[in-house]
């Protein structure tokens, strides 16, 4: 048995080497792949501060992962067509900046998470699983009948955004970039898990009749976490659009909330690098058994169906054994 | 304003008949959650298995109803498969594993059909007999295939509440809804219960897939839209509760149907037509999200659904 | 003569055409060790759910430190002062023992939100919940994971969360429940020390346990208090002894 800890660190070490490799031997579209997997390996690690912590079964995070796509999308293509986004009661001009582009997806996706929680969260249980899912149906045929942005067909954006200092357009410029916001990511669930506010949402999911007899507010530590949990995807999801140059409706199905939770399923609930091991794993059976068959759903349906009825803790859980009660 | 009242009295009986479809998929889903408290995503595959069985057997055959026994037989048989297989080893888990494994169940069905049938859709032709409009009471002329489904869709509402309240597997039903192990300690099969209420279930979804698809087209991937807005229905009418289920199908249908038609009707009287047709549109397709929403807010459990 | 701390006044819970809850009347002084015992359906849950906050009744009232909190939730209640604790363990099981008892402890300090500082770096949490569970005997224990625990064990964390919310009354639920005689014994002469720090509202089934805490007892029979009064008084009471053993006895 691996310690978990090593573990993660593995993961990590890992999936920075191999874009370095791919990179020494000419291959960009390995660095691609490794962006794409950085990315998802964030929108899950997000979807995990609710799900993992808090117990949420959120089955519409696609909602933010959208929100934060089309955010991306809105801003840079208001700045590629020269055109405000709006003139009344003041002007607010289109921006090709990652950073004020993420910063107006997380606000934007917390704000969605603020609203969809107090609402969902009123609910507990297959109420609340059905809940997030029809929400994240509402923002996917909303974005639908969009036509301005595209509508079913989605958007284009033609160039990479702007990052201070760097080339974007630079596979592995913007494979750091992902990885480094992943990393810092990672670093601040850690905390939040440890700390006293992760402390109270974990014994939440637990035993929630102990919550309110010490003393605290169980729905308001679950309304925050969800909040998080739906900035943190919201970030994903302006990354993915930026990675793709494209955002589409897609980003909102029920197809993508699923598979959020199936790269958490792959690599472990509730570990800190689960998510991470899922991601990448998805991706390499994507690509790989992609490759040798256009039905490779199947695979990872039996996959996944495998795991969730005989090895629950998922990947990490394999590998690394039974959970050390962490203090 | 020109709306006339042959386009309102229309618009109501096409809410009706999507609003009685979707019924049959709740009714199977609530039934489901409410007996084996059992959430399937899985649902939505036997729809587009019964659309299938009987596209394909109306094919062969040219019966339309030897396609619709068809759908039934298989939807309920794939769903006795799935039970045994699958399901059964979820009854004991929590939410979170029934919805990643009739998840992955989703994958395996949608890939397997496409695989079996390709990606194009086929076609299910509503049979000689049952085209052609009908003239109503009022003078309106409607589509009579409709009409048959708004029957057949009151029907099975009567047939399972005659099945809840006058039968014996009713009474399990509703015992089991209450207290599973209190059942099981009076020595009802619990095994076959479960697998008979799980075919059931099953069975409605197929019928219900194979009357729509008649209508629109039969494809993979049709069941799961259908499968969400069911889910809207339960949260609206209340998990286990037949009745809920029925006005929450009722009341969704028709939303969704007259709110799509009338909504940017309705802004055109204070904003530009295309102005008017965008936003008109985009609210009413967030017009049941938001029903939904409403009921919520005033009900956490749905109108007709356990009060805590 | 002294307010009580805890109140109920007249509370009523009907479930359907069940009375559960008929006219309860108890009240807890400080310094005492209030038992309440009674036979098996007597009501003695529905009485503590509504006096903790879980349950509303229909009719009465339910008083602590003179506040009227028949209204309130039990969030409210436990920060006016109530610890209860669970007939059934409500531990978080993956955690360790430690981290259980600092969950009382973040209660009791009101500070959840904070979110990048470990929660064990603050020092103050931290010899709370030791103290606790130094005072439970549990503090050899204190990393172990709670389901590693045996059952006298886990009684014993229940007692310690509860002590880290430093309450103005203990409301406990069959805290003998699943304990030996040894378990019993040493957590009867743990409650015995601790009435001087808050008084304890004590439902119990464990008759020599509740023998040798009580200072007084009530004696709930289908959901009605047919009798209160000293040890003696109802270990000689006729209309008592009838209730448990019937009218043969």
């Amino acid at each position: 048995m691996i310690r978990e800890r090593y573990l993660n660190g593995l993961v990590l070490v890992l999936l920075f080497a191999v874009p370095l490799w791919a990179l020494s031997n000419d291959e960009p579209f390995t660095i691609t792949l490794a962006t794409r997997a950085v990315i998802f390996a964030l929108a899950a690690v997000g979807l995990n501060i609710a799900l993992g912590l808090g117990g949420l079964v959120s089955l519409g995070h696609a909602a933010f992962f959208g929100i934060g796509g089309y955010a991306m999308g809105i801003l840079a293509y208001h700045a590629q067509t020269y055109t405000p986004l709006m003139e009344f009661p003041f002007v607010i001009e289109g921006t090709k900046s990652m950073p004020v582009i993420w910063l107006v997806a997380m606000v934007t996706s917390g704000i969605a998470a603020l609203l969809i929680g107090l609402l969902s969260l009123r609910t507990t249980g297959v109420y609340f699983i059905m809940i997030t899912l029809a929400f994240g149906q509402m923002f996917y045929f909303f974005s639908i009948s969009w036509i301005a942005y595209g509508g079913e067909d989605g958007l284009s954006i033609y160039i990479r955004n702007d990052f201070p200092g760097l080339n974007t357009l630079v596979p592995i410029n913007f494979f750091a970039i992902c990885f480094a916001i992943l990393c810092l990511v990672l670093i601040i669930n850690g905390l939040i898990a440890r700390s006293p506010f992760g402390l109270a949402l974990n014994a939440a999911r637990q035993v929630p009749q102990r919550i309110q007899t010490v003393g605290l507010d169980p729905q308001r530590l679950k309304l925050v976490a969800f909040v998080i949990s739906g900035v943190v995807t919201g970030l994903a999801g302006a990354l993915f659009a930026d990675l793709n140059r494209f955002v589409s409706p897609t980003m909102f199905s029920w197809q993508m909330s699923g598979e959020i939770m199936i790269f958490i399923i792959l690599g472990g609930t509730a570990r800190l690098c689960g998510p991470v091991v899922g991601a990448v794993v998805f991706v390499m059976l994507e690509h790989f058994l992609g490759g040798l068959s256009e039905y490779w759903h199947i695979y990872l349906g039996t996959l996944l169906l495998l795991v969730v009825l005989f090895a629950r803790g998922g990947l990490v859980g394999l590998i690394a054994g039974r959970e050390v009660a962490h203090d | 304003m020109l709306m006339s009242t042959i386009l309102i009295i229309e618009q109501i009986l096409n809410g009706l008949q999507s609003g009685i479809m979707l019924f049959l998929m709740a009714a199977g889903l609530t039934l489901i959650f409410g007996v084996m408290g059992l959430i399937n995503l899985a649902h939505g595959s036997l729809y587009m298995i019964g659309a299938f069985a009987a596209a394909a057997v109306a094919g062969l055959t040219g019966s339309f109803v030897l396609a619709l026994i068809a759908a039934m037989a298989a939807a309920a048989l794939a769903g006795v498969l799935v039970e045994m297989l699958v399901i059964r080893r979820l009854y004991a888990t929590d939410h979170l594993d029934q919805v990643l494994a009739t998840f992955a169940l989703i994958l395996i069905f949608s890939e397997g059909t496409r695989w079996a049938f390709g990606s194009f859709p086929l076609f299910l032709d509503i049979p000689d007999y049952l085209s052609g409009p009908v003239t109503l009471p009022c003078g309106i002329q409607y589509p009579f295939y409709r009409l048959v489904l708004i029957c057949v869709g009151l029907l099975v509402a009567v047939g399972l509440g005659l099945l809840i309240t006058q039968t014996r597997l009713g009474v399990q039903i509703r015992a089991g809804e209450n207290d599973r192990e209190m059942i099981a300690a009076l020595g009802v099969d619990i095994s076959k219960l479960y697998t008979l209420v799980f075919a059931l279930g099953a069975a409605l979804a197929g019928l219900a897939g194979a009357l729509v698809g008649a209508i629109q087209s039969v494809q993979v991937g049709m069941g799961e839209p259908v499968l969400i807005l069911a889910f809207v229905v339960i949260v609206i009418g209340g998990i286990g509760s037949i009745k809920g289920a029925l006005i929450g199908a009722l009341l969704v249908g028709l939303t969704d149907t007259l709110g799509g038609v009338f909504l940017p009707q309705l802004f055109k009287l204070f904003m530009e037509p295309s102005a008017a047709q965008t936003s008109g549109s985009a609210l009413a397709s967030m017009s049941i999200y938001i029903l939904m929403g409403a009921v919520l807010i005033w009900r956490p459990t749905g109108l007709f659904g356990a009060r805590t | 003569m002294t307010d009580p701390i805890l109140a109920t006044h007249n509370l009523q819970k009907s479930f359907g055409a069940l009375k559960a809850t008929d006219n309860v009347s108890i009240d807890l002084y400080p310094g005492e060790i209030h038992a309440v015992i009674g036979p098996n359906g007597a009501g003695k849950s529905t009485l503590i759910a509504q006096i903790c906050g879980g349950l509303k009744p229909d009719a009465g009232r339910v008083e602590l430190l003179g506040q009227d909190v028949t209204h309130t939730n039990t969030l409210t209640r436990a920060k006016a002062g109530i610890a209860r604790t669970f007939q059934i363990s409500a531990l978080a099981m993956e955690d360790t023992v430690l981290q259980n008892v600092l969950l009382g402890a973040v209660g009791a300090v009101g500070s959840p939100w904070r979110f990048l500082r470990p929660v064990l770096a603050d020092k103050a949490l931290r010899s709370k919940a030791n103290d606790a569970l130094k005072r439970v005997g549990l503090q050899d224990d204190a990393a172990r994971r709670t389901s590693d625990l045996s059952h006298g064990q886990r009684r014993q964390l229940e007692v310690a969360v509860a002590l880290t919310l430093e309450p103005k009354a203990f409301v406990m639920d069959e805290p003998m429940a699943g304990l030996g005689a040894e378990g019993s014994k040493t957590l009867t002469a743990f409650l015995d020390g601790l009435r001087n720090e808050a008084p304890i509202l004590l439902v119990e089934h464990d008759m020599d346990a509740v023998f040798a805490l009580a200072d007084r007892i009530s004696v709930l029979v289908y959901g009605q208090i047919i009798e209160t009064g000293t040890v003696d008084q109802i270990r000689s009471s006729k209309a008592v002894r009838e209730a448990y053993l019937g009218s043969d006895a």
